[in-house]
């Protein structure tokens, strides 16, 4: 029996991995030759993955990017096979502003720096919300160097001034954080975030601030456009209190609504009686190309998420009236075909307003997109609350949380975590679909593509164009999608 | 079925019974659609009592302190918790689950958020206490559960039992008056049990108002005043625990306590 027992005298060290598991060897090892089939499949691939490149790289590389038409690229690549990048370098403009002025025609003035400011200032302020890895304090200072090239932009003597002033305020912010020792910058970074105002509150007029830089006119009217909401912010606190919650929501949102209809317009005149600032303005039929496609896309997905969180938790609702509407709205809307809301929005509209309404095109567009996109988003985000434990809902109603701190602060941040994979994928599809309004004569990538088309010079040019735009389409998404990933990574807690 | 033994014994002496009712119960019904689940009960609780409700799976047991702070609706009779009574209207409804804690048992700590997170949401939010404070007040009842080094840990890293005492101490920084507990170990390995336990006790030793769903016989022996035991929908019996368990008076109770024990 006494030969059995056995007791370890000695502990044995940590070592390190036998050299053929790890590195490149170890990896190629594991993935692509761990036995026959496997590596038949893997030798197969690259032969296949050759031919491919082989064929791909030299269309690619080929030297007519200062062709002015398709027989001059013939020219040049004289039989061989090759693509023609001479429409792209000719017409890239256009893809990416549409016809929005660039100063070619006599009298108009270069305006592409506004949709150029307004995609600068997208990511300061959609980083705050998106991301937690960048200071308060580099957000600060992105915003004046983005606002310091639209000052630069405008030019003259005081938008130079204003770019000297700007920078330096840049540098001023921004200094400290810029320090090699990283205990000195994490030190700064954190009374930064105390000091400085929360960068989402340039993330809350952006949206404001867009419409004025893309079409123009007045600032006021934009202005006034979020007094409304300062307005019905205003209403809501200090009535809630005397009538209740629901009666002041009511009410609240009846004063935007009176503002928005009546006072907008006299409130705009006269403040521009007094301090006139306006942009030159833009007739939406100028919009184009990836500007038009990014405007959509961004305004249906900015949008869509809260609409379709409500609708979702409406459909939830106790309330018969409010789960009805819901309901009706959500399938309504999938059933129907996007293209058909949009042949809504391009004509029938027109009919049943009173003639003479001037509805502005991309607006009516805009609408019919986020509704559609608010439908899908709504069951995806249903779908993540119904993936939610009842136990969630019962902790929080035991704690004594209400019903809406109990969404915003329990529900919602969990069921959208569970939803992103879907919400994202919603937010793609929406942004592939705008190229949908070239149907109804609008000017995206692929209508203005026909259009280059149709071009005597260019006719013919098939796979340069469609690439490029489909190159475009995919760094925006593949984005989107990298993105998404990211997130849950970042939301991860622990197991389960 | 009771299997764990405290390591130390109750002080008694502390758990003192006051003549001031903290729960009011009146002949209250509840139904399940058609599902007569509760029927004709009454129960006074006064403060510093601490309850422990026995009776077979499916009996109403956690229905009947669901009721009391309205997870579930009552459809006929009274419930009046510290003197509010429990109606449809919602303020009562928050002011009372304000009052009352609940301990699940399957936790039901909120996953996304830390375990400091977790004890100081409902006292920011509801009691609108400054965040400091809060802060404050959860890091003592974590220690107080013994695990205050877990503070800045997501709820999904910790065991069963370190994650069932997180939910006693969320409760407890709601400085709740009265506290309920549904069958707060039935989810547990027998050493979590014991941990578990032993903070109820220390709860039960500073006169906290206790109504206890559970199997743990050793706990109802050591720290109650009071046992009820319930069938079908209704209290069959109560009585303090020496008798309860010694002398059963009905022929249902001796059935229940002949299985379990
Ligand atoms: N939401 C519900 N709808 C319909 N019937 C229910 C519902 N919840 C519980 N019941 C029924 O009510 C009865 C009492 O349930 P309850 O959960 O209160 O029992 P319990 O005594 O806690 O049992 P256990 O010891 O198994 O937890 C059971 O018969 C159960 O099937
Ligand atoms: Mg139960």
């Amino acid at each position: 029996m006494s030969d059995m027992s056995y007791v370890r005298s000695d502990m044995l060290p940590e070592r390190t991995p036998p050299a053929s598991s790890v590195g490149f060897v170890g990896w190629a090892r594991a993935n692509l030759f761990n036995g026959v089939v496997n590596s038949i499949l893997t030798i197969v691939s690259l032969v296949l993955i050759f031919f491919v490149l082989a064929a791909l790289l030299p269309w690619l590389f080929s030297p007519t990017w200062n062709s002015g038409s398709l027989n001059e690229c013939r020219e040049i690549l004289n039989g061989h096979e090759g693509a023609c990048w001479g429409v792209i370098h000719e017409r890239w403009q256009q893809l990416l502003y549409g016809f929005y002025p660039n100063g070619s025609e006599a009298g108009t003035v270069d305006q592409r720096w506004r949709p150029n400011l307004a995609f600068l200032l997208l990511f300061v302020a959609v980083i705050p919300v998106l991301f937690n890895m960048i200071s308060r304090r580099m957000n600060w200072v992105l915003l004046l160097v983005a606002l310091s090239y639209g000052a630069y932009a405008v030019g003259g003597t005081l938008g130079m001034i204003t770019v000297v002033v700007l920078l330096a305020a840049a540098v001023i912010v921004g200094y400290k954080a810029f320090s090699t020792d990283k205990a000195a910058r994490a030190a700064e970074i954190e009374a930064g975030a105390k000091r400085l105002p929360n960068p989402l509150i340039f993330s809350a007029i952006f949206p404001f601030v867009v419409p004025f830089l893309l079409w123009g006119g007045s600032i006021w009217v934009f202005v006034g456009a979020a007094l409304g909401f300062v307005l019905a912010g205003l209403a809501y606190r200090y009535l809630s209190a005397a009538v209740g919650s629901l009666a002041g929501m009511i009410i609240s949102v009846l004063v935007a609504i009176v503002w928005w209809l009546f006072l907008i317009g006299p409130f705009a005149s006269a403040m521009d009686a007094i301090l006139p600032i306006a942009l030159e303005q833009i007739e939406s039929r100028k919009f184009g190309g990836f500007m038009l496609s990014i405007t959509i896309g961004v305004v249906a997905i900015g949008i869509s998420l809260p609409i379709g969180i409500v609708l979702a938790l409406g459909r939830q609702s106790d309330l018969l009236i409010v789960k009805a509407l819901s309901v009706g709205f959500i399938e309504f809307i999938r059933g129907v075909p996007l293209i058909t809301l949009l042949f809504v929005a391009s004509t029938l509209l027109n009919i049943f307003l009173p003639p003479g309404t001037n509805f502005d095109i991309i607006l009516r567009v805009l609408i019919m997109v986020t509704l559609f996109a608010s439908a899908y988003m709504a069951e995806v985000v249903r779908g993540g609350l119904a993936a939610l434990p009842k136990g969630q809902y019962e902790a929080a109603d035991a704690l004594g949380l209400d019903y809406w701190k109990a969404q915003r602060l329990i529900i919602m941040p969990q069921a959208l975590k569970i939803s992103i994979p879907g919400i994202v994928s919603t937010f793609i599809g929406v942004f592939k679909d705008t190229v949908l309004v070239s149907i109804i004569g609008l000017l995206d990538p692929l209508g203005l593509s026909n259009a280059i088309r149709a071009d005597q010079a260019w006719n013919g040019v098939v796979w340069e164009l469609y690439g490029f735009i489909a190159f475009m389409f995919f760094v925006f998404c593949f984005s989107m999608s990298r993105y998404s990933m990211y997130l849950e990574r970042r939301l991860r807690t622990g197991h389960k | 079925m009771s299997s764990i033994t405290l390591d130390h014994h109750a002080d008694r002496s502390a758990m003192k019974v006051s003549d001031q009712v903290a729960i009011d119960i009146r002949g209250m019904n509840k139904w399940y659609g058609a599902f007569h689940v509760l029927r004709d009960i009454d129960l006074t609780v006064y403060e510093g009592e601490r309850i422990v409700i026995a009776g077979p799976s499916g009996s109403g047991k956690s229905t009947l302190i669901r009721c009391i702070n309205r997870l579930e609706e009552h459809q006929e009779g009274q419930i009046i918790v510290d003197g509010t009574e429990l109606t449809s209207d919602l303020k009562n409804v928050d002011k009372v689950r304000s009052e009352v804690g609940m301990v699940f048992q399957h936790f039901n700590l909120f996953p996304h958020l830390t375990i400091l997170e977790n004890c100081t949401l409902a006292p920011i939010w509801v009691r609108k206490t400054p965040r400091k404070e809060a802060e404050e007040v959860a890091m003592h009842f974590l220690e107080k559960v013994k695990i205050p080094e877990q503070a800045h840990k997501y709820p999904g890293m910790l065991s069963g039992g370190q994650q069932q005492r997180v939910a006693i101490a969320r409760s407890l920084c709601m400085m709740p008056r009265i506290m309920l507990f549904d069958e707060p170990t039935s989810a547990l390995d027998p050493e979590m049990i014991k941990e578990v336990l032993e903070t109820m006790v220390s709860l039960a030793e500073e006169g906290m108002t206790m109504l206890c769903v559970t199997h743990e016989m050793g706990f109802a022996k050591e720290v109650a005043n009071r046992v009820i035991f319930m069938d079908q929908g209704q209290i069959v019996e109560q009585n303090e625990p020496e008798e309860f368990f010694n002398n059963p008076q009905s022929e249902r109770t001796k059935l229940f306590l002949s299985q379990i024990l």
